[in-house]
């Protein structure tokens, strides 16, 4: 690998954080804009959160064998009931554990 | 203490518990980095130079198999290009800052940290000095993301796939979101965009699966805004 690749992709990283916070000025964006953009975690995170839950190794949907859709949602169901980051994550993990170790016996 | 420290140290504490699955994250993209032979100057270049961890990894897979330089920057391109989008959301805030923090402050911009500071900045509107929070909480990101990745190097791999370590990675996105959980419109929002990801993560190319999912998932949210304010 060549140091020049890495330092394009750096550059194309950074243009993509930089460019709408130097470009966009204050009241810009009307109120109907902000109302959209605050939907911007919402549109974003659940298609980082999608792929690897519900995909196989070799990228096909895998609804039975997946420990993974179950400790999602008991990851889901406490986040709605406790409002807590920290719990929300720990829940998963957890029961994403028990799981793989007792029922799905993947380990 | 002084308002500024405090408000820096708020960014820390409030992005700090979204770092625990960011530290096995950073082995795994380490031990990928020597696994895959670019020695440890480079996988910790890597780390300092893009600083976005699901870009690096994405750069690496797709280097070890072979694909051309314009294949592989456009893929990291695609990957980063959710980051448009935040600076769209963060710049209401930012912008009346000077060109340097712009620039700091953007280096620093990663998913976690915008989710937290976005939500700071929406309850501190009025503050003159909010955006110390960004920059606690991206310099801890920073810091961390760093700290593992050496430790990945170091360490090789002694963390054992089984564990599903990256899986923590889901539930940190997860948990983000617990606060829109209890909104019609969001979930319909998610769904779509969950839904055309996992669907078109074999099928679009250049792992630009993320941003056309997010894209078409705030068409969505468009069309439902719209729609709300007509009726009223």
């Amino acid at each position: 690998m060549h140091w020049s690749l890495i330092i394009y992709a750096g550059i194309i990283t950074f243009v993509t954080r930089f460019s709408m916070i130097f470009l966009l000025k204050e009241d810009i964006l009307n109120n109907k804009a902000k109302k959209i953009l605050s939907f911007v975690p919402a549109a974003i995170f659940p298609a980082i959160i999608f792929p690897p839950i519900f995909l196989d190794d070799s990228g096909i949907v895998d609804l039975e064998n997946n420990p993974k859709i179950l400790a999602a949602i008991f990851a889901i169901i406490v986040g709605f009931l406790s409002k807590n980051v920290i719990a929300t994550i720990f829940v998963g993990l957890i029961s994403y554990w028990f799981l793989i170790f007792f029922i799905f016996n993947k380990i | 203490m002084n308002k500024r420290l405090k408000t820096l140290t708020k960014g820390i504490i409030d992005v700090s518990p979204l770092m625990i699955p960011v530290v096995p994250f950073g082995i795994i993209y380490g031990v990928i980095g020597m696994d895959l032979g670019i020695g440890p100057y480079m996988t910790l270049g890597l780390s300092i130079i893009i600083f976005g961890g699901a870009s690096q990894i994405v750069l690496l897979q797709l280097f070890s198999g072979g694909v051309s330089s314009l294949v592989i920057l456009s893929s990291v391109g695609a990957v980063n290009a959710r980051h448009v989008l935040y600076g769209a959301v963060l710049s209401e805030h930012l912008s009346g800052l000077k060109l340097f923090w712009k620039i700091i402050l953007s280096y620093v911009m990663t998913d976690q940290a915008f989710a937290v500071s976005n939500d700071y900045f929406k309850k501190n509107n009025k503050d003159n000095d909010q955006h110390y929070h960004l920059l606690g909480s991206g310099f801890t990101c920073w810091t961390i993301w760093q700290i593992s990745t050496i430790l990945g190097i170091v360490l090789g791999s002694v963390v054992p796939e089984e564990l599903g370590l990256s899986f923590t990675i889901s539930l940190t996105f997860l948990a983000l979101l617990i606060s829109d959980f209890r909104k019609f419109k969001n979930i319909i929002v998610m769904l779509v965009s969950g839904l055309i990801a996992t669907i078109g993560y074999n099928t679009i190319p250049f792992k630009a699966y993320i941003i056309v999912a997010a894209l078409t998932a705030l068409i969505v949210a468009a069309l439902l805004t719209l729609m709300d304010l007509k009726k009223k």
